[in-house]
């Protein structure tokens, strides 16, 4: 069936079987492999995008559940040249080893920055429970997220 | 020296050579444009999906696959049948057994290849996985290892010829029998405990799979792969497949994890190649999480007796007998000599008398492997055996576990130091890192406040771990995998313009090459790491080796950067003396530039010695043009990397679950090129090895059934049950590799298992009356064992 | 990455047109919502429904609203949404319990209670909470609505009071004085299943437990509805010991199964001293001595 899906505030439109799934619509997009997969049972959140500004299992949901919304992948985050304060911070704190959890995980940071901007290392913690690191132990991907917020927040003030 | 914290880098901070540098490869990653193997589309390409036994030993009677090649999107079926015509229905190991590329007689272990599909997409290679209808007759199954010798035991690789039982290994010895047999008869104090280090998993979050594509017209066999060891696979090929090494190709795409379990062959990567040399269109295989956990290289799974022993205070010998489990194919990956791997280090850290292990190995219905999970051959499980043995020491002879081991510890002034089996550690300073552990700690304040938590009923422990360990593996005339010596090459080319590439034959999956490499010959030659790209990956355009896994990166491939860049600085050397028209022994060097003792001003900078090595002016007598080298670096010894561990955890006495409070982990990897990625890849070991402790473990029921198939039940920690990791550093440089430099990868999983049962036993010793407990640490099994019923091993 | 089987699609554009598309279509069709009970089943192809009633357009069934002396919750709303609301923490903390340790918080963003509570797996949190407030299930078909007592709800392991052609619209938790709530859990690990977990509601009126609900997850085919723990503790005064009796009562008439989570007398051990430690916090809350 048809399917057309904002995605990055672009329209993709395709002609897709029921059951495909999100993560294989976006990663069949050209240009959109950055959201990636690791698991059969939604739980390692390598697969997160946004939908409609909310942290969503791409594996989990269904192509054709998303016409109507709007979808944020990892892609969208840098805007003409200029990095998302979360992917700054990953960079200045060394959060990202083999780099597959990454998008997930910024797309994580991202939400929760949007919906609190000062928050705290287990407020930090809980949100990105959904996803798996297996290289960085987690300790920089949380000293990167209060790098962001640090930065959003001196940047607000100015 | 206080908690090491790196604080971050102004934004001009970037240090030509060994420090802080930011990572180069992070800007493809943040963006979200990885390549890795799945991101990989060519054109024609078709999707390979296989089917695998349900059952973990059964005779295949028949396999239809008409009902699959009637889907209109399948465009072949491949069965081991198929395999035999092109002689691939079997496969060598690393281990000189043989492995099944698809069943033909029997399945040997549930989740066992038994035929391969190849259609038009991956939808459809899955549903056709349904058509095709497979008639098994199930066989008794071995699941239990020490059951794999009965008398009774089904014989599970009845494919060898002359294979009589289920020995997959026989017993291996090492150490000095005659030595530890006195000094048990000798000591004053003696404990024994059967220990389990129970099977595990690597589990990289990027599952592993292939794109093989080979082109008839031309013969050329082109491979994208996630592998840690590209050359040594690009051999195997050419020998499993009979075609010309020369015409296969390997690009290793960016790799997301290995870990270890990317370092062997896989059935599915040769079903690819089969597939696209009959189809001759590229072929995609790429498994999914379920197929990872249940067919690809576990990790550990050694059943192990231990029997330690002590006299006037010190620990005098040790002996260790051991089962491995290795499945149902031997895939084990170590050097050839050694089929325990590096498992005898397990004389630990200790200035012992003597120390004697035996380890053979058996088959069970189980996935093949063992070797894997940075487990530096076998140290892993060296290292558990021996620092649950200390603590087990401690606790019988009633004294504080880091007072045993100061006063066993190997002294500074002994190294290098020959183990009693075999090993000469290169050089340490024990008493420092563990006093630095200490004090990070704040021990003595950890064992008030136990004391305090204790009376109230409240249930804490502290439990310490010190381990010396072995990577880099390793001189030609010690070891080799397959026959193939483990050396490393590294190619290093400065271009006219003064900036340079350097190739390399280590295989990056996470750890930073594009960096610290770069970072290398930055400070070996003085150009800035931005400007050396760092090649690695591709069997074309890199130099033979073997491969990244056992942290040999920095050990063995470091030190050919190393030394080929000063290769390049002694041509440039040459150089600068017709330019500056000096004698050679005349200059000195300073980072980037070589100038005239005496005359400082007057000098080259290497960039100019680059652009004269290839302009027309004169060169040196007898010298070639170009700035260039090359090197195949045989590591002299293996390096020895040592840590203090130490780990706090709180146990909710009626729950029994664990929390691990705190953990410090203080490692000696010697000379640091980058810290910021040392330590980050000492925070990922170290929450690997919270998952084995507390939670990852592969089990079996009784039909061999694999009960942790998908990440519902194979659980690994997330960022709440990983505690602020403290870390803390010593350097004691390594005397014999040219950065001082020892390599630290595996450090952390080595060190942080055995801290945290010795913290979990010492919350529940004087309580409970614990004295061992097997992992993963599960508030079920602790319960157990608090209830005084440790469970018994599987 | 495995994936589902093929089915149809459709999306629903109200709850009727979502009755008469499953009574039309019978019992190979299923409702979606969040998806991330039914969505992973269908992947591992342990379930392969021939069509798909997507009724994520059905907003008027995402609701948690004060209404004729019951808080209302619409099938629809998600497990984030339950976890935010001030007026569910205010009357029925043990949700908020509940919701910080449901799956993850990503899969809170989809999931929706209607999805859970008909998912009816034994280990389902709130299986055991709406169990615990006295909650009332309303089922809508073809014939109209009707309204059953969540003690008849979960009927045995992924079944429900729920028809075919029927779906569930609404909860509904009435509101009484002197309400207290709590949910305590044990899990391997944050976002697992629960090894066991208890939930209780307790009304104390004038020091004296007027009603009580406890219930287990995980450790029977269904949710455990612990009716003789509810007899014992009515009309009593709270008390340590009423709850360490109460907490006794759970270990006994829970029937747990041994899986990878843990072994039987593990499981029964967890349910009395769950079961405990809820009614603890739930008095503490009813007598609003909780900071």
């Amino acid at each position: 069936m048809q399917v057309s899906i904002t995605i990055n505030d672009e329209q993709v439109s395709r002609d897709v079987e029921p059951r495909q799934l999100l993560v294989h619509f976006i990663r069949d997009t050209p240009g959109l492999t950055g959201t990636h997969w690791g698991c059969d049972t939604s739980n390692c959140g390598a697969c997160v995008v946004l939908m409609d500004g909310k942290p969503v299992k791409s594996c989990t949901t269904l192509a054709v559940m998303c016409e109507g919304h709007e979808i944020r992948t990892v892609e969208s985050l840098e805007v003409d040249g200029r990095l998302d304060p979360v992917q700054m911070g990953f960079h200045e704190r060394h959060a990202l080893q083999c780099g597959f959890c990454t998008p997930g995980m910024l797309m994580t940071a991202r939400a929760l920055l949007d919906e609190n901007p000062d928050p705290t290392e287990h407020e930090i913690r809980t949100a990105i429970s959904g996803a798996i690191c297996r290289c960085t132990g987690y300790k920089n991907i949380v000293s990167a997220i209060r790098w962001a917020a640090e930065y959003e927040a001196a940047k607000q003030e100015v | 020296m206080a908690t090491v914290e790196n604080l971050p880098s102004a934004d001009t901070e970037r240090p030509i050579g060994f420090g802080r540098l930011k990572r180069k490869e992070d800007a493809r990653f943040i963006r979200g444009k990885g390549t890795y193997l799945d991101d990989i589309r060519l054109p024609g390409m078709v999707y390979g999906a296989l089917l695998r036994s349900p059952y973990a030993h059964a005779r295949i009677v028949s396999i239809d696959t008409s009902r699959a090649l009637a889907h209109p999107n399948v465009a072949a079926v491949v069965t081991a049948k198929d395999l035999e015509t092109l002689g691939l229905a079997w496969m060598p190991t690393i281990s000189y057994d043989t492995q099944a590329v698809l069943a033909g007689d029997k399945v040997r272990f549930q989740g066992q290849e038994v035929a391969f599909v190849i259609a038009t997409d991956e939808y459809s290679a899955n549903d056709a996985l349904e058509l095709i209808d497979v008639e098994y007759e199930p066989l008794p199954a071995i699941v239990n290892a020490r059951k794999a010798l009965d008398a009774d035991a089904p014989l599970i690789r009845d494919d060898k010829i002359g294979q009589r039982d289920n020995l997959a290994s026989p017993t291996w010895e090492a150490g000095d029998e005659a030595a530890t047999d006195r000094a048990f008869a000798e000591a004053d104090t003696v404990v024994v405990r059967d220990i389990i280090y129970p099977r595990c998993h690597p589990a990289p979050l990027e599952t592993c799979g292939m794109i093989a594509d080979f082109n008839p017209q031309t013969g050329q066999l082109d491979i994208w792969n996630g592998n840690q060891a590209p050359h040594a696979h690009r051999t195997v090929y050419a020998h499993v497949a009979g075609l010309a090494e020369h015409m296969i190709r390997i690009r290793c795409s960016d790799i997301g994890g290995g870990f270890g379990n990317k370092v062997p062959v896989y059935p599915g990567y040769v079903c690819a190649i089969a597939g696209s040399i009959v189809a001759g269109v590229p072929v995609k295989w790429v498994e999914n999480r379920s197929e990872n956990l249940m067919s690809t290289g576990f990790a550990r799974d050694y059943i192990m007796h231990g029997e330690i022993c002590s006299k006037d205070g010190k620990i005098t010998g040790l002996r260790a007998d051991v089962i491995a489990d290795h499945g149902a194919f031997d895939s084990t990956a170590q050097p050839t000599k050694f089929p325990a791997g590096f498992f005898h280090i397990v004389c630990g850290s200790y200035d012992l008398e003597g120390a004697h292990v035996k380890v053979k190995a058996v088959y069970t219905n189980k996935a093949p492997g063992g070797v894997a999970y940075r487990c530096s051959f076998r140290i892993t499980e060296a290292v558990y055996l021996v620092e649950r043995m200390v603590d087990a020491l401690a606790l019988e002879m009633e004294v504080d576990p880091i007072e045993l081991r100061m006063s066993s510890f190997i002294a500074p002034e002994q190294f290098p130091y020959v183990t009693t089996t075999g090993w000469t550690y290169d050089s340490g300073n024990y008493a420092e890192t563990m006093r630095v552990a200490m004090d990070i700690a704040g021990y003595e304040d950890l064992r008030r406040e136990q004391a305090e938590k204790r009376a109230r009923g409240e249930l804490m422990g502290i439990g310490v771990c010190f381990f010396t360990e072995g990577v880099g593996a390793g001189p030609r005339k010690h070891m080799d995998i397959l026959g193939l010596a483990m050396n490393d090459g590294a190619d290093l080319r400065v271009h006219p313009s003064g900036k340079a590439v350097v190739s390399i034959s280590a295989q990056t999956q996470g750890q930073g090459h594009e960096t610290t490499f770069a970072q290398i010959v930055a400070e070996e030659l003085g150009i800035p790491p931005e400007d050396v790209e760092v090649r690695h990956g591709d069997t074309d355009r890199s130099p033979y080796g073997l491969g990244t896994y056992g942290s040999r990166s920095t050990p063995v491939s470091g030190a050919a950067v190393a030394v080929v860049s000063r290769k390049v600085r002694d041509k440039a050397r040459l150089i600068a003396a017709t330019m500056l028209e000096a004698r050679p022994e005349d200059l000195a060097w300073e980072k980037g530039r070589w100038y005239v003792k005496g005359d400082p001003d007057k000098g080259a900078l290497i960039e100019d010695i680059a652009i004269r090595a290839y302009s027309g002016e004169p060169m040196p007598a007898g010298m070639e043009g170009g700035l260039d080298a090359q090197v195949i670096y045989d590591p002299p010894n293996l390096t020895y990397p040592y840590g203090a561990y130490i780990a706090v955890v709180d146990i909710d006495p009626d729950t029994a679950q664990v929390t691990i409070r705190r953990f410090i982990a203080v490692d000696d990897c010697g000379v640091r090129i980058n810290p910021m990625i040392v330590d980050g890849q000492i925070h990922g070991g170290l929450a690997e090895g919270v998952g084995i402790a507390l939670m990852e473990v592969i089990t079996f029921d009784e039909e061999g059934n694999c009960l942790n198939s998908s990440f519902m039940d194979y659980l690994i920690p997330t960022a709440l049950e990983c505690p602020d990791f403290e870390l803390g550093a010593t350097v004691t440089p390594c005397p014999h590799h040219p950065l001082g430099a020892k390599g630290v990868g595996e450090s952390p999983n080595v060190g942080s298992p055995p801290a945290i049962v010795n913290a979990v036993i010492d919350a529940l010793h004087q309580t409970h009356g614990v004295d061992h407990i097997d992992m993963p640490c599960t508030p079920a099994r602790v319960w157990a064992a608090m209830q005084g019923r440790p469970e018994p091993p599987q | 990455m495995q994936t589902p089987a093929p089915f149809e699609y459709e999306r629903a554009t109200s709850v009727e047109g979502a009755i008469a598309s499953l009574q039309r279509l019978g019992p190979e069709a299923r409702i979606i919502a969040g998806g991330h009970s039914l969505l992973p089943m269908m992947k591992l192809r342990l379930a392969n429904p021939e069509h798909l009633i997507d009724i994520n357009d059905l907003t008027e069934l995402a609701f948690i609203r004060e209404q004729d002396g019951e808080i209302r919750i619409g099938a629809l709303t998600r497990h984030v949404d339950l976890l935010k609301s001030e007026l569910l923490a205010e009357q029925f903390p043990l949700f908020r319990d509940a919701e910080q340790v449901i799956a993850d918080p990503v899969v809170r963003n989809r999931g929706t209670i209607g999805g859970s509570l008909c998912q009816a797996d034994a280990a389902e949190d709130l299986s055991a909470v709406c169990s615990a407030v006295k909650a009332r299930a309303v089922i809508r078909g073809a014939e109209g609505e009707r309204v059953v007592e969540m003690e008849n709800f979960h009927l045995g392991p992924y079944m429900t009071a729920v028809g075919d052609g029927e779906m569930l619209t609404e909860v509904r938790l009435p509101l009484r004085a002197g309400a207290g709530s709590a949910h305590e859990k044990v899990e391997r690990r944050a976002g697992d299943w629960a090894i066991a977990a208890a939930s209780a509601a307790l009304w104390i009126d004038g020091g004296t437990i007027s009603d009580a609900g406890v219930a287990l997850s995980a450790v029977g085919l269904t949710t455990i509805h612990l009716s003789r723990a509810e007899e014992l503790l009515r009309g009593q005064a709270p008390s340590e010991e009423l709850f360490a009796q109460a907490g006794a009562i759970a270990s006994e008439d829970c029937s747990p199964g041994a899986d990878g989570r843990g072994p039987i007398d593990y499981k029964r051990h967890l349910a009395g001293v769950l079961t405990t430690r809820a009614l603890r916090r739930a008095a503490t809350r009813a007598l609003h001595q909780e900071a």
